[in-house]
């Protein structure tokens, strides 16, 4: 188990102060400015060398993505834009980090505003937390007051100012392109790449993009160095991660914990165990609404890290595990996750729009069984058919639970099926 | 068209919401006013508790945008309220991880204590109830959010209770509604109990 020394969080339950006195005797803002002073190269090396890949799902490599920010600035200004639009279904971290250790991310703003040669960020926060946001604000409010941040920041003579805009209620924000556009005053609509944000971003200028908790760890891993941080977890997937464990547990919570750790490890040790106990388990989604879920054998084996659930044909996603007991209805829990992706589609790519909809109907006639069994394959067929033929990610995740339910259920899906049709037989 | 008796004629930010917004603009970089579209109609929303259209009209101004344009964002995010809302929004999350942890039984508790269904005001315009997609706080569920904050860790009966909380004037304590530390395990941490904090190291 992670120790509590090398827990990054420190006050991820909020029983310690959040504001800057308290952050920095927790060791916040502690020599940031010789961080600075060791330069753009050294601190995006060790963000390289540490193996942190990002947090907001898609695991990309933080340091290589700082890296791809043209070296110098040219006639239009860089950005930093952190994704703090959290709204993935089972996930509740970056909310717990922005309230409770809101100066871990406005001190990882300022080292990676630096590093990539920005001296503005925008902290694209969800609009429902009000809360959240107010807490950043006082804590941005404290650090320019200390000299910690604005101009010369530090004493590091890097100016640097950082912003925070409340998005209004939209799923697809957290989409980089569509965050960009959100941003900018317009709909949440995703932008087709190339060009990539590091290229074309906020405002046609070269702009990195990046989730709360990957900015929030940098100041530690530079400060504790890139070998302790890659020290923890497992190769390709170092350090510590924060999960959310929801669902059909004795104590569901938040947790900061090692990469790669077994999830029945996670869950017995952190969330008191399943409700009922591990045989009551039936299924877990192990990283948020947006990927397959596992079956209780595959939740015996499998490590929570990028690779090993990869392997699984699922994800580590946002790592937000969903646990569902035996008493779950497994397709209504399916079907309403489909609500979800219909209620969140942009509109503005049609297998998408239209599929979503489609999907969800159909998923609300399969969980009471008024369909024929062919439908099933034709569930499959429509997912198939948005899979991969949108702009971005959002079709490709309203297909996935439904794929992995027929995967791992269909059996059940056509009970329910025959169930019906022998009860209207009977009638 | 329709027939919107509620529009009001006109809109006009008071001098205090006008400074906001200023600072709001001043955010962004010269030239970029249209990036404030979206806090300037959250503040119109605080203001008059919806967004009219002689509101919107007047931030398009403010902000040099086409009418349309910002229409198009008022109607894109659920946050913007085109129609009036009870003074009190009470938005229930009923998607997967609190609808695993009972939103069924918070769902029939609010509508019950309120007495109207998922998308209406009560008579006296106190209330108005929502149905809302994921809010985030998913190891705290089932939970609601009632205007800007969230009350977390609900029964049947701790959401009735704070809804009759509410009714009689009173602002119930958001948060959990059981007793536990935020999003720590309830019945005590499993992780974070042998830190000391001294010397500024942690």
């Amino acid at each position: 188990m992670l120790r509590d020394s090398d827990r990054i969080f420190t006050n991820l339950y909020g029983f310690h102060d959040w504001r800057l006195k308290g952050a920095m005797a927790r060791g916040d803002w502690n020599g940031t400015k010789d961080i600075l002073a060791k330069g753009r190269d050294w601190i995006i090396e060790e963000m390289k060398n540490s193996g942190l890949r990002g947090r907001g799902g898609a695991g990309f490599p933080t340091g290589v993505k700082w890296s791809f920010m043209p070296k110098t600035e040219g006639p239009r200004p860089h950005y930093l834009v952190i994704n703090a639009d959290e709204g993935e279904p089972g996930t509740c971290k970056d909310r717990e980090m922005m309230r409770f250790d809101p100066h871990k991310l406005i001190e990882g703003a300022l080292i990676a505003s630096f590093a990539i040669g920005a001296h503005a960020a925008y902290i694209y926060i969800r609009g429902e937390f009000v809360r959240e946001a107010e807490h950043l604000n006082i804590a941005i409010d404290e650090a320019r007051a200390a000299g910690l941040l604005g101009p010369n920041a530090c004493g590091s003579g890097w100016d640097c100012e950082v912003y925070v805009h409340r998005g209004a209620g939209a799923y697809i924000c957290g989409e980089e392109s569509a965050l960009i556009e959100s941003l900018e005053g317009k709909k949440g609509q995703p932008r087709l790449k190339p060009p990539f944000p590091a290229g074309v971003g906020l405002y046609g200028c070269p702009t990195t993009v990046n989730n709360v908790e990957s900015i929030a760890v940098a100041p530690t891993i530079l400060r504790r160095g890139a070998s302790w941080f890659a020290g923890l977890g497992k190769p390709n997937n170092t350090g510590t991660k924060v999960f959310c464990i929801s669902g059909h547990v004795n104590t569901p919570c938040n947790v900061e914990e090692e990469m790669g750790i077994p999830l029945k490890e996670l869950i017995e040790k952190h969330a008191g165990g399943v409700r009922g106990g591990w045989d009551n388990l039936l299924a877990i989604i192990p990283g948020g609404s947006s990927v397959p879920m596992l079956t209780k054998q595959q939740c015996e084996e499998v490590t929570m890290d990028f690779d090993a659930l990869r392997a699984m044909r699922s994800g580590l996603g946002t790592a937000a595990v969903m646990v569902m007991d035996k008493s779950t209805d497994l397709v209504r829990a399916i079907h309403r996750l489909s609500r979800f992706y219909w209620h969140e589609s942009c509109g503005q790519c049609t297998p998408c729009r239209e599929g979503t909809g489609w999907m969800s109907r159909m998923m609300g006639r399969m969980v009471t069984g008024d369909a024929e069994l062919s439908e099933i394959d034709l569930l499959e067929e429509i997912s198939r058919q948005i899979e991969g033929h949108t702009i971005c990610a959002l079709g490709d995740a309203a297909a996935w639970p439904i794929q992995g339910l027929i995967r791992a259920f269909r059996p059940e899906m056509e009970r329910r099926i025959l169930d019906r049709q022998a009860k209207t037989n009977a009638a | 068209m329709s027939n919107h008796s509620y529009e009001p004629e006109s809109f006009a930010f008071t001098p205090e919401y006008l400074e906001k917004a200023k600072a709001f603009i001043a955010k962004y970089p010269a030239g970029r006013q249209q990036s404030a579209v979206m806090p300037l109609l959250d503040l119109a929303q605080r203001q008059e508790g919806w967004l009219s259209r002689a509101a919107m009209e007047v931030i398009a101004e403010m902000l040099d945008m086409a009418p349309i344009r910002v229409e198009e964002v008022a109607t894109f995010y659920t946050m913007y309220n085109r129609k009036p809302v009870g003074k009190f929004h009470v938005q229930v999350c009923t998607n997967l991880p609190c609808m695993l942890r009972g939103s069924d039984d918070v769902v029939a508790a609010a509508k019950a204590a309120l007495g109207v269904e998922f998308g209406d005001m009560t008579d006296d315009g106190t209330f108005t109830l929502s149905e809302v997609e994921c809010l985030g706080a998913c190891v705290n569920a089932p939970m609601m959010q009632i205007n800007d904050d969230y009350y977390e860790d609900l029964t049947a009966e701790s959401t009735k209770a704070v809804l009759e909380a509410f009714k009689r004037g009173e602002m119930p304590k958001p948060g959990p509604q059981n007793g536990r530390q935020f999003s720590c395990p309830a019945g005590g941490a499993t992780s974070l109990t042998e830190l000391k904090f001294e010397g500024g190291k942690a």
